[in-house]
């Protein structure tokens, strides 16, 4: 069985208003698991509240979980946890709508405003 | 109470099913609006699908989708739709050919399209697109398909939560933007369900976080029947450790296909031989009889360390896997896998459903004006389904089901269903107000899948059953006083509320039927009451009245003697 380390991550709340806010959250992890991993287990036994985008979780087909990583640009589902902190943040360049979550979706796709 | 929206025909779901839809809707000459959860054409098992598509287009060899509905209707063992399997297998060589005519690119081999050989097809009949492409390849081609239709209006983000009914008629549907918090209220002359499965209910499953049965209790509440809901495939050797991210979980099955992968128990021999069928090599073992087969030794102690089996290729030449691997073995190296070296474990997990909605040979419901497609469908499959058949599936009877829609709503006028719609918005309403504290919906939820896969799951027992069908109710009951956190832009937890809501309803609908059903026949699988009861030979069907879930049995649809495949 592969070993378990503790990975510390910095996650960035809230909405576009104010200044940035940053939440702490400690996960234990087998080798290879993924930041995702992490997320979805914060939702269910942490704070069901933070706002993530994801569908497929292993199959990197839906690309709905990239985001800031440690400074870089990666998909949450693929990048693989380490011990230690690491900076969790949505993307800096497209419209924020809650913590993790920033408008990716095609424009013509978006529901109108009415 | 939020935006109002008008169409000919609503479609519910934007996978293979969906997609295919609303271009034949559109291309009938209905106003279409398409709507998915998360977002168009990537988010449910379409996009996830790696292997094939059977197919009798008779390219590798010569090939008759009779012989196709043949070995559909053998798969299925008993339970099998004939009419609708018929339209699948007819009508999938022009589903492919269409596909193909829209760029697709499925694999070839010289001047002719490639179609492997897949287990319970009697000949080489599954087309894909290589190198585990054929789902995003089939997705994109259909989104630029959708694309070219200007009468098609695509939104992501709505989450629809329940169905309108107007005298007894489907008017439209009610749904949650999540961004935004705001509801939206839909009138259409027709409707189609194209939601896909419910795997995600189980805990150990290849699904996306999409996959939670919401068509089939949304469905369920407006009266609509549903049928051979206890059939559940698990996929057998899915992916369990070493923990392999970016890939999909059943990626093993074509490799183990193409190159003869060897399952082992803990001992390193192989078992399935044990169990009812040989295996000399080649991939024969169905899929049922290998779920059962790793099941029953990781009971007898005998499973690899994470409680699986181990599936090995080191015997096969380091240039064999590199060739039938290609660009894999690359992924797998970077996550520390080396094929030549070691063996990976598996174990089943929950991959398809074979039950659904009901649905007549124009794919519409019992209820007026509302029409199901893709793996929404129950019926076609019977009690198993052979692989490839599901994107098939998807195809045709998404095709079928616009063309349908389209055709019914022409003769409708349009509703107004602004007031018939208030009860049903009043749900999500009542939901989202529910700011306070207890354990949250997240949380259930992930008991719910616990639940399901260990008394629900690939075994069953009239003891597990019944201990489900309690707990389950105890988690209705419990629903209404589940917080929903406080009001924000992409409340998840209340999407995870009205999931659950669902959940519950589909659950309590596979557990009932499968404690009924005292014996064990195809995904269904009852560990008291072994092997297959002929008496048992019919689909049973369930629907709501009330609060009370009706169970009665339906006589299975054959085709007349002289139609049936020889
Ligand atoms: C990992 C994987 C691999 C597979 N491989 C194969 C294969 O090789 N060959 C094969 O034949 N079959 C395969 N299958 C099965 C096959 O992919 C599916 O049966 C088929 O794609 C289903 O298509 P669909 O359009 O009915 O549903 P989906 O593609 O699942 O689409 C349903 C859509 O509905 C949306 N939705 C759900 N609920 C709502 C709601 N309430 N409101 C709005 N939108 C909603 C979802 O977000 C999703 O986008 C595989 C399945 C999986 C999971
Ligand atoms: S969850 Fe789908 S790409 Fe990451």
């Amino acid at each position: 069985m592969s070993e378990r380390h503790s990975a510390d991550l910095k996650i960035r709340r809230g909405g576009p208003e104010g200044p940035a806010q940053f939440e702490h959250f400690e996960f234990e992890f087998e080798d290879g698991q993924s930041v995702l991993d992490a997320l979805r287990w914060i939702r269910g036994n942490r704070d069901a509240s933070l706002a993530v985008r994801y569908s497929c979780i292993n199959a990197n087909a839906c690309k709905e979980c990239v985001m800031r990583i440690d400074g870089r640009t990666g998909y949450a589902c693929t990048t693989p946890l380490r011990a230690g902190e690491m900076l969790i943040e949505p993307l800096p360049n497209k419209r924020l709508i809650r913590d993790l979550v920033t408008d990716t979706l095609p424009p013509d796709e978006r529901l109108a405003e009415p | 109470m939020g935006q109002y929206l008008e169409t000919d025909v609503l479609i519910i779901g934007a996978g293979g099913a969906g997609m295919y839809a609303a271009i034949s809707a559109a291309e009938a000459g209905a106003q279409v609006l398409l709507l998915d959860k998360s977002v168009i054409g990537r988010s449910g098992a379409t996009i996830m699908a790696q292997m094939t598509v059977a197919a009798a287009i008779g390219e590798e060899e010569p090939d008759d989708w009779r012989f196709h509905l043949k070995d559909t209707i053998t798969a299925g063992r008993g339970l099998v739709d004939e009419p609708l399997a018929e339209i699948l297998c007819r009508t999938a060589p022009e589903r492919i050919w269409q596909m193909e005519a829209w760029g697709v690119g499925w694999a070839r081999k010289g001047n002719h399209i490639t179609q492997a050989h897949a287990p319970g097809h009697d000949r080489n009949r599954c087309v894909y697109v290589d190198f585990l492409n054929t789902g995003p390849a089939s997705s994109r081609t259909l989104r630029n398909q959708v694309r070219r239709h200007d009468s098609v209006r695509r939104i992501s983000d709505l989450t629809v939560t329940d169905l309108v009914l107007q005298d007894g008629r489907a008017v439209g549907a009610v749904a949650l933007h999540l961004e935004t918090g705001q509801t939206v209220t839909i009138a259409a002359k027709a409707t189609v369900i194209a939601t896909g499965g419910l795997t995600s209910m189980y805990s150990r499953n290849s699904a996306s976080a999409n996959m939670g049965g919401d068509g089939f209790a949304m469905g369920l509440r407006a009266g609509a029947e549903l049928i051979d809901m206890e059939f559940v495939q698990f996929f057998p050797i899915g992916h369990l450790a070493p923990r392999l991210i970016g890939m999909d979980p059943i990626m093993w099955d074509p490799f183990r296909y193409k190159l003869g992968g060897r399952l082992l128990n803990s001992a390193g021999e192989e078992f399935t031989q044990n169990y009812g069928t040989a295996e000399d090599g080649k991939y024969v073992v169905t899929r049922d009889t290998a779920t059962y087969a790793i099941y029953k030794e990781v009971e007898a102690g005998r499973g690899s360390p994470h409680g699986g089996a181990w599936l090995s290729f080191e015997h096969i030449p380091d240039a064999d896997l590199r060739a039938a691997f290609g660009p894999v073995i690359d992924r797998l190296a970077d996550a520390g896998i080396d094929l030549t070296k070691m063996a990976i474990e598996v174990y089943p997990i929950a991959h398809y459903h074979m039950g659904g909605l009901r649905v007549d040979d124009t794919l519409a419901t019992n209820v007026p004006n509302l029409f199901a497609a893709g793996e929404a469908v129950g019926g076609a499959n019977g009690a198993n389904r052979l692989s490839g058949n599901a994107i098939t599936e998807a195809f045709v009877f998404g095709e079928l089901a616009g063309r349908s829609a389209a055709a019914m709503a022409q003769g409708n006028a349009a509703p107004d269903i602004r007031d018939a719609a208030k009860p049903y918005l009043r749900v999500i309403e009542t939901a989202a107000g529910q700011t306070g504290d207890g354990p949250t919906p997240t949380a259930a939820i992930a008991a719910l899948k616990d639940l399901l896969q260990q008394d629900v799951g690939p075994f069953r027992t009239d003891e597990g059953l019944t201990h489900a069908l309690d707990a389950i109710a105890e988690m209705t009951a419990a629903l209404p006083d589940m917080p929903t956190g406080a009001r924000a832009p992409f409340n998840q937890q209340l999407a995870d509320w009205l999931g659950l809501r669902n959940m519950l309803a589909v659950a309590r609908t596979i557990a009932t039927a499968a404690r009924t059903r005292t014996e064990s026949r195809g995904a269904h699988q009852r560990e008291d009451y072994p092997g297959l009861d002929e008496a048992w030979g019919y689909n049973q069907v369930l629907r709501l009245s009330g609060d009370e879930l009706q169970l009665s049995r339906g006589e299975v649809r054959r085709l007349a003697p002289e139609e049936q495949p020889s």
